[in-house]
C-alpha cells in the first residue's frame, strides 16, 4: 500500500471539462494539506482532439510532475491506448464501460474499472457532461479519500452558478463514488489521506505573475491574446474593478506595448504579456521605451517556434531573442522566474527595475511555468517594497526656465535622470525616439550621441551592482554542477533528489537574472566544478552559448529537450549520471 | 491664461519654408490659447514624419514615438491620466498607411481625445513616394509608372469606423483650422480632424492654389451634421469643389466615461502603496 504519493490523469476530447474536473481533485487534495503539481497537454483546438491533464499529489512539497501514472480517468478509449505505457503496476483505469477494451492491449497487472456512466447519469437525471463528474468520485473512492472534501470544493466552485448546479455536480460525483464503493473490492494500492495541516493556494505561475504585478501596483495592463500569455490578461481583467485597473484587450501586440508605453510615460505602472510571435510585433515598441526611459514590465511567456510552432506546448527558445530584441544598444533587464513563487517577487522587482532605471523590463517564463498549477503557500506580500524611482524635486522644476524644455534626460553619474510626469509643471518635455539631447530635443551632433548612450548605458552597470547573486545549491564538493535557468528549476530539484538517493553529489545554480548576466559567478562556479552541464527546454543550448558568451567558459555537456514538452524529472536523473559516469 | 508666448520654445522649426505645418503649428497653438489650457496638462503626441517633430516645437509634454503607433500611445496616456488634454498628430503615410489599423480601433473606441492628421499625399520625410492619399496615376518616386490603387478616402472611413467628430481643414486658411481644432477639442468625445497640408518640396499638384480653388467651408453651406448618411454623401465630393469643415458631430459615452475605475480619480492619481491582496490570495486556496 502506496498513501500519499500518485500521479491522477484524466484525459479526453477538449470540451469536455478536463481542466475543471482535475482542479476539483487539485482543491480537494490541497484542502487537507497534501501538496499538488499539475501538467496540462492541449492541442490548438476548442472541441475535440486529445486533453489531458495530470496531478501529482504528495504529503511533502513537490515541484515538477514526474513519469508513472497510478490512476487514470479515460474519458474515451484514446486516452487509454495513448496512455497506458505511462501506468505503474498496480495502477487502475476508469472508463466507460461501453467502450470495448482488448484485455490483450492492457498489461496483467493494470486493473480495470469500468463504468456505465451513460446509465448512471440516466438514473440520477443530470446532464450528459456530468460524466467527468461521476469519473471524478469513482476516482476518490478508489484511493478512499474523504468525499466530503469533494463535496465541499464542489459547492465553493459552482456557487455562483447556484444550487441546482451545485447539486447535479454534487450527486453525478457521489454516483460515482458509490458505484466503486458497491461493485469493487476496496484493495487498490494508491490511497491517499487527510493530512490535517492547513490548505495552501493552487496557483499557475501566470496567476502569480498577476498577484504580484497587483500587489506591485500595476494600474494598466494592455495585450493581446496569445497562449500561453492569455491567462494574464484573463486573470487582470477579471480583477481590474476589484484593484481599478485599467485593462485593455488591444487591436494587437503593436498597439499594447504602445499603449503599455503611453501609461508608463505618464506615471502609470504599466505591463503587458504575450508569448514570441507577439513579442516580435512588440521589438520597435521594446526599443522606443528603451530610448525614452520609460519604465514597462513585459510578460514574455515562452512556447515553441519558429512562428506558430506548437501553441500549446512548452519551450525555452526565446532566450537570444529576449536579450536582443530591437534595433541599437540599450538596457534590457530580462529575469527569469524559475517557479510560482519566483513569478510572484520577481515580477514585482520587475516593476522596481524598471522604474527606478527606466526602462523597458522583460520577465521570461514559459508554457511549463505559466499554466502548471502548483501548491504555493501564501505569498509575503511586504517582501518586495516598491520604489518608484527618482522624480524630479521642486528644486529641479524651479531651476528650470520657462523658455526651453525641463533636462528630463540629464547625464548623471548613474545614468537615471529625475522623471517628470505630464500635469507637472515646469516639468515639461518632449521624450524622443530620434537621439536627442537632455531636454529631448532631436540630435545627431557627436557628442551628445556619444553621451546619451553611455549615460543609457550606465543604467545597466548600475542595476548590475544591485542584483543578487545566483546561489549555488548543494554540496560545493559535488562531482556535478547543474546551471539552468527558468522552469526547469522545478524538474531539476527532483531530480537532485533522486541522484542524492543514488550517491551522486550534485549542485545546482540557477540563473535569474539572464541580463545583466551574473558573469563572475557563473565563471567561478564553472572554473572550480568537477563537471558542468546545462539543461535546457531548447534546440540549440542557448543558456550554454550566452555563458560562453558571457564568461568564456564551456560547460561539459548540455542536455537539452525540443519536443514541446517539459524535462521529467527522471530524465535529467539519467542524462546526469550519465555525464557523471561516462563523461 | 495660457499666452502664445508660454508655448514657444527656442527652438525653430525645420520644416521646408512655405510647409503648411508652420500653419497647423500656429493653429493648434492658437487653439490652445483659445481654450485656456495649461501647457503642462497637454499631451501633444506623434509618430514618424514631417509632423511627427510637431511636438518639438510646442512647449506642452510630448512624445515623438515610432511610426504609425501614435494613436495607442495617446489612448494609453487618456487612460492613465483623463484629466490631461491629448493631442495626435501625424501625416498620411504615419495615420493612413502604417497606422491604419490604429486608425479604425481608434475611431471605434471614442475617448475624448483630438486626432489631426497632417494631409500632404505624399511622403515627405523619405523625400517624395506614393502615400495612402495619392491620387491613382500619381507618379512618384516609388510608382514611377502612376499609383495603381485608388486613394484612402479618410473622412468616410473614419465616419463607417464609428467616429463621432469627423472634420476636415486646410492648412493654408490658419483661421479656419484654429476654428475647427477648437471645436474638435470641445467636442467631448474622439474628434478627428484631417488637415489639407501642401507639401511645397515634394507634391507639385495638389498645392495652395489647387486647394484655395476648390475647397468650401461646410458649415457655410448649411450642412446638416448630425446626419450621418448626409455625413457619408459629402465624404464622397471630390473634383472641382471639395468640402471642409465639420462633416460629422454627434455625441457618445465615451471609452473613459464606462470604466469606473477612473470615474473618481485618474489612474495616476491613484495610490499604490497600500494594496492588499489577502482576499485575492484567499479565492485561490
Amino acid at each position: 500500500m502506496v498513501i500519499n504519493r500518485l500521479t491522477w490523469k484524466i484525459g479526453g476530447k477538449a470540451g469536455e471539462g478536463i481542466m475543471a474536473t482535475g482542479m476539483i481533485f487539485s482543491q480537494s487534495c490541497t484542502r487537507s494539506g497534501l501538496y499538488v503539481y499539475d501538467i496540462s497537454e492541449y492541442p490548438s483546438l476548442i472541441k475535440g482532439g486529445h486533453n489531458n491533464l495530470q496531478v501529482r499529489v504528495e504529503d511533502r512539497e513537490i515541484f515538477s510532475q514526474v513519469k508513472g501514472v497510478n490512476i487514470i480517468i479515460a474519458l474515451n478509449k484514446e486516452t487509454i491506448l495513448l496512455h497506458k505505457d505511462e501506468l505503474v503496476n498496480g495502477a487502475g483505469i476508469i472508463y466507460d464501460s461501453s467502450e470495448v477494451i482488448d484485455p490483450k492491449e492492457i498489461r496483467d497487472n493494470i486493473r480495470l474499472y469500468p463504468i456505465p456512466f451513460n446509465n448512471i447519469i440516466k438514473e440520477i437525471g443530470v446532464q450528459g457532461i456530468m460524466k467527468n463528474n461521476v469519473a471524478l468520485g469513482a476516482s476518490i473512492a478508489l484511493i478512499d479519500y474523504d468525499f466530503g472534501i469533494v463535496e465541499k470544493v464542489i459547492r465553493d466552485n459552482f456557487k455562483r452558478k447556484g444550487d441546482k448546479i451545485i447539486d447535479e455536480n454534487t450527486r453525478a460525483a457521489r454516483a460515482g463514488y458509490d458505484y466503486i464503493k458497491n461493485n469493487f473490492k476496496n484493495d487498490f494500492e494508491y490511497k491517499l489521506e487527510k493530512t490535517g495541516k492547513p490548505g495552501r493556494m493552487i496557483l499557475t505561475g501566470n496567476d502569480a505573475i498577476c498577484m504580484g504585478a497587483i500587489n506591485a501596483g500595476c494600474k494598466f495592463y494592455a495585450a493581446y491574446p496569445m497562449t500561453p500569455a492569455s491567462s494574464i490578461l484573463h486573470f487582470m481583467a477579471a480583477q481590474e474593478r476589484r484593484f481599478n485597473i485599467v485593462v485593455k484587450h488591444t487591436e494587437d501586440e503593436i498597439s499594447a506595448i504602445n499603449m503599455a508605453i503611453g501609461a508608463g510615460f505618464t506615471g502609470v505602472r504599466a505591463m503587458t504579456g504575450t508569448s514570441g510571435g507577439g513579442f516580435c510585433l512588440m521589438t520597435e515598441g521594446y526599443g522606443l521605451a528603451g530610448m525614452l526611459e520609460v519604465p514597462i514590465v513585459i510578460i514574455l511567456s515562452m512556447r515553441p517556434g519558429p512562428s506558430t510552432g506548437m501553441p500549446t506546448w512548452s519551450e525555452q527558445g526565446d532566450l537570444k531573442f529576449a536579450l536582443n530584441a530591437s534595433q541599437g544598444d540599450f538596457p534590457r533587464p530580462v529575469l527569469v522566474p524559475g517557479d510560482v513563487e519566483e513569478s510572484f517577487y520577481l515580477t514585482q522587482e520587475a516593476f522596481n527595475i524598471a522604474e527606478k532605471y527606466q526602462t523597458p523590463v522583460i520577465v521570461l517564463s514559459d508554457k511549463n511555468l505559466a499554466e502548471s498549477h502548483k501548491s504555493t503557500d501564501k505569498f509575503d506580500t511586504k517582501k518586495v517594497t516598491i520604489d518608484r524611482g527618482i522624480y524630479a524635486d521642486a528644486a529641479d522644476l524651479a531651476a528650470s526656465p520657462d523658455t526651453t524644455f525641463f533636462k528630463r534626460y540629464k547625464y548623471t553619474e548613474n545614468g537615471v535622470s529625475p522623471r517628470t510626469i505630464p500635469g507637472m509643471k515646469k516639468g515639461i518635455y518632449t521624450a524622443a525616439s530620434d537621439e536627442h539631447d537632455e531636454e529631448g530635443n532631436i540630435r545627431e551632433d557627436i557628442d551628445v550621441r556619444i553621451k546619451m548612450m553611455q549615460k543609457r548605458a550606465r543604467k545597466m552597470d548600475s542595476l548590475a551592482k544591485e542584483l543578487r547573486q545566483p546561489e549555488l545549491v548543494g554540496p560545493h564538493d559535488a562531482d556535478i554542477t547543474i546551471i539552468a535557468a527558468g522552469s526547469t528549476k522545478g524538474p531539476i530539484k527532483e531530480a537532485m533528489i533522486l541522484l542524492e538517493n543514488e550517491g551522486v553529489k550534485v549542485n545546482y545554480l540557477q540563473i535569474v537574472y539572464l541580463n545583466p548576466f551574473p558573469s563572475e559567478k557563473v565563471a567561478k562556479v564553472i572554473g572550480s566544478a568537477k563537471k558542468t552541464v546545462v539543461v535546457e527546454n531548447n534546440f540549440s543550448g542557448q543558456l550554454a552559448d550566452i555563458i560562453k558568451e558571457k564568461t568564456g567558459k564551456d560547460v561539459d555537456k548540455r542536455i537539452l529537450k525540443y519536443d514541446g514538452r517539459p524535462f521529467y524529472p527522471e530524465e535529467i536523473f539519467t542524462a546526469v549520471k550519465e555525464v557523471v559516469t561516462h563523461g | 491664461m495660457v499666452k502664445m508666448t508660454d508655448l514657444n520654445v527656442i527652438e525653430r522649426p525645420n520644416w521646408c519654408p512655405g510647409c503648411a505645418n508652420f500653419g497647423i503649428l500656429i493653429a493648434l497653438k492658437g487653439a490652445i490659447v483659445e481654450l485656456n489650457i495649461e501647457p503642462e496638462n497637454v499631451a501633444m503626441i506623434s509618430g514618424i514624419g514631417c509632423s511627427g517633430k510637431l511636438p518639438h516645437w510646442i512647449r506642452t509634454y510630448g512624445l515623438h514615438g515610432i511610426h504609425g503607433r501614435s494613436l495607442p500611445v495617446a489612448t494609453a496616456i487618456k487612460l492613465s491620466n483623463n484629466g490631461l488634454a491629448v493631442f495626435t498628430v501625424g501625416g498620411d503615410g504615419d495615420g493612413y498607411g502604417i497606422g491604419m489599423c490604429h486608425f479604425i480601433h481608434t475611431m471605434r473606441r471614442n475617448l475624448d481625445m483630438t486626432y489631426i492628421v497632417h494631409n500632404n499625399m505624399i511622403y515627405g520625410l523619405t523625400t517624395g513616394q506614393t502615400s495612402p492619399t495619392s491620387e491613382k496615376g500619381v507618379r512618384t518616386k516609388s510608382t514611377p509608372s502612376g499609383v495603381i490603387e485608388v486613394p484612402v478616402n479618410p473622412i468616410a472611413l473614419a465616419i463607417s469606423s464609428g467616429a463621432t467628430f469627423v472634420a476636415r481643414s486646410f492648412g493654408g486658411d490658419v483661421k479656419h483650422l484654429q476654428k475647427t481644432i477648437v471645436a474638435a477639442v470641445k467636442h467631448r468625445c474622439l474628434s478627428f480632424v484631417d488637415v489639407f497640408q501642401p507639401c511645397v518640396s515634394f507634391n507639385n499638384i495638389n498645392t495652395y492654389d489647387w486647394y484655395k480653388q476648390r475647397v468650401y467651408d461646410l458649415q457655410d453651406a448649411g450642412h446638416d451634421t448630425t446626419d450621418k448618411i448626409k455625413a457619408f454623401t459629402k465624404s464622397q465630393e471630390w473634383g472641382e469643389h471639395i468640402p471642409i469643415g465639420i462633416f460629422y458631430e454627434v455625441l457618445s459615452p465615451t471609452y473613459e466615461d464606462e470604466l469606473p475605475q477612473i470615474k473618481d480619480t485618474p489612474l495616476v492619481k491613484q495610490p499604490i502603496d497600500k494594496i492588499d491582496i489577502s482576499g485575492l490570495m484567499d479565492d485561490f486556496v
